[in-house]
């Protein structure tokens, strides 16, 4: 089997705007073409489209638009995890020799359908996301004994390195005070501790191993890939405070890798709201049960981007089938030592992690340089 | 009969497969174990409230009913973890399922 290699990515800023799913698409693919010229789009075997927008036959439209004529186009949707979902199906088309380079571009409008998960009657009139956050902030502030105030420092924290992302939707910093006073959404949750919902696009180019070293002197492999789906609906999790499909495709992608999670240099983790990257964190085993918070204090303090450098989903947005895609260029760029003020020390091994709907289903994959 | 339709009258029962008689939830047509007929279990039924939470003046919280299922419910009186509930009031509104438990 082919090693699957990362030779190129293009991203545009995160943004409130008002554009056409296919304007989004086009415009991170069309970045990523522009800074990559040794990269053929003639040579493109694949086109795939990561997204949760209603609109129809959407990666012949980006290939058309982009002047691609590939072999295999079309969308893959998997809620907020639809990204790395396309990564791991790229990577497998690689891997299978059905296919050697292939362009995969997620895309999202601010209004995306994929917000809400209306299959899932067991919620009953609670389908915003707002409302199984609110059970997931409760439940692990009781088991641990965590307040609003500690898990606040989470969006301080993350708010802070995204003002270091230039394509993060926020630029600006925030401090706990400025968290708890936020608007009260519910009484477990409030604006600050939540991702937002935005337009965005972000691209990237996966290749066969001979394919990588012919056009990046910089090749990034993906080395480790682990998913894991529980369920659908969020009332069938087991815990309200852990990750049972985060830990289950963390062990996978790390065994695959032949690493554990003390080699982990810089991870990008699902903080779709401030509770999700302390659960994250203990069920990737990046720290023991009730002691994530520990660890981003300690991040926070020290001023160290390991964990969500770019700022997280909550600092740089949530645009749903952009996000996956969006967090293994950060990675990308970490390993490459291209990350700007962002840089974290000399990484060698990356992580990340992007799941949907209350943890119910989760994407890790690994990356090495 | 299905659930949806006594649902929509106001009457929550609980799906159960015909043949290996497991409760199938979320609600379907056919056992999600051994792809059985669903049938329906009459209550009443008593919940366990297992997590809760509150927006403006509204109390919401995670009950499970015979050890299996979970659903998000109303609840007027402030709730207390393990407390015994059981359902006062559901049904279908502008295609969501609602469910309010005492």
């Amino acid at each position: 089997m082919t090693k699957v290699g990362i030779v190129g990515y293009g991203i545009t800023p995160f943004t409130k705007d008002d554009k056409k799913i296919e304007s989004v698409l086009l415009d991170s693919a069309r970045e990523l073409f522009r800074n990559n010229s040794q990269i053929s789009r003639n040579d493109i075997d694949a086109v795939l489209v990561s997204t949760n927008n209603n609109s129809k036959y959407l990666s012949p439209i980006l290939s058309e638009m982009a002047g691609i004529q590939p072999k295999i186009a079309h969308t893959i949707e998997s809620s907020c995890n639809s990204g790395t979902n396309s990564i791991v199906s790229a990577y497998s088309y690689i891997a299978s020799g059905l296919a050697d380079l292939i362009l995969i571009t997620g895309a999202e409008r601010y209004d995306s359908p994929g917000q809400i998960l209306e299959w899932d009657n067991s919620r009953g009139e609670y389908k915003h996301p707002i409302f199984w956050a609110s059970i997931f902030a409760k439940s692990y502030k009781r088991e641990f004994s965590i307040s609003d105030e500690q898990l606040a420092i989470v969006s301080v924290k993350n708010h802070k390195q995204a003002k270091e992302n230039p394509n993060a939707l926020s630029n600006k910093t925030y401090t706990v005070e400025n968290v708890i006073s936020s608007k009260k959404l519910t009484d477990d949750l409030r604006l600050l501790d939540c991702s937002r919902p935005c337009t965005g696009g972000a691209s990237i180019i996966l290749a066969s191993e001979e394919k990588t070293k012919q056009l990046t002197d910089k090749p990034i492999w993906i080395t480790g890939i682990g998913q894991k789906t529980i369920s659908a609906g969020f009332t069938k999790n087991n815990s309200f405070s852990s990750m049972e499909s985060t830990k289950l495709a963390g062990q996978t992608a790390l065994k695959m890798a032949n690493k554990n999670f003390k080699d982990i240099d810089v991870a990008e983790i699902h903080d779709a709201f401030s509770v999700c990257e302390p659960m994250a964190l203990e069920s990737l085993e990046f720290s023991a049960k009730g002691h994530g918070m520990d660890m981003i204090n300690e991040l926070y303090d020290t001023n160290n981007f390991k964990i969500n450098p770019r700022g997280g989903l909550i600092g740089s947005g949530h645009p749903l089938g952009a996000t996956g895609i969006a967090q293994t260029i950060e990675i990308t760029q970490q390993l490459q030592l291209n990350a700007g003020k962002r840089q974290v020390d000399n990484p060698r091994v990356g992580l990340v992690h992007n799941m949907s709907a209350a943890a119910t289903s989760s994407t890790v994959l690994v990356l090495e340089t | 009969m299905n659930f949806e339709s006594k649902l929509n009258e106001g009457e929550f029962f609980i799906p159960e497969c015909a043949e290996c008689k497991k409760i199938v939830w979320p609600p379907t047509e056919f056992c999600n174990h051994c792809f059985g007929i669903v049938t329906l279990k009459k209550g009443p039924f008593e919940g366990t409230i297992m997590e809760f939470s509150r927006q403006n003046e509204q109390y919401f919280c995670l009950v499970e009913f015979e050890d299996t299922i979970k659903i998000i419910a109303n609840i007027s009186k402030t709730p207390t973890i393990g407390q015994k509930v059981k359902i006062s009031k559901c049904g279908i509104s502008n295609g969501n399922y609602f469910f309010q438990v005492i």
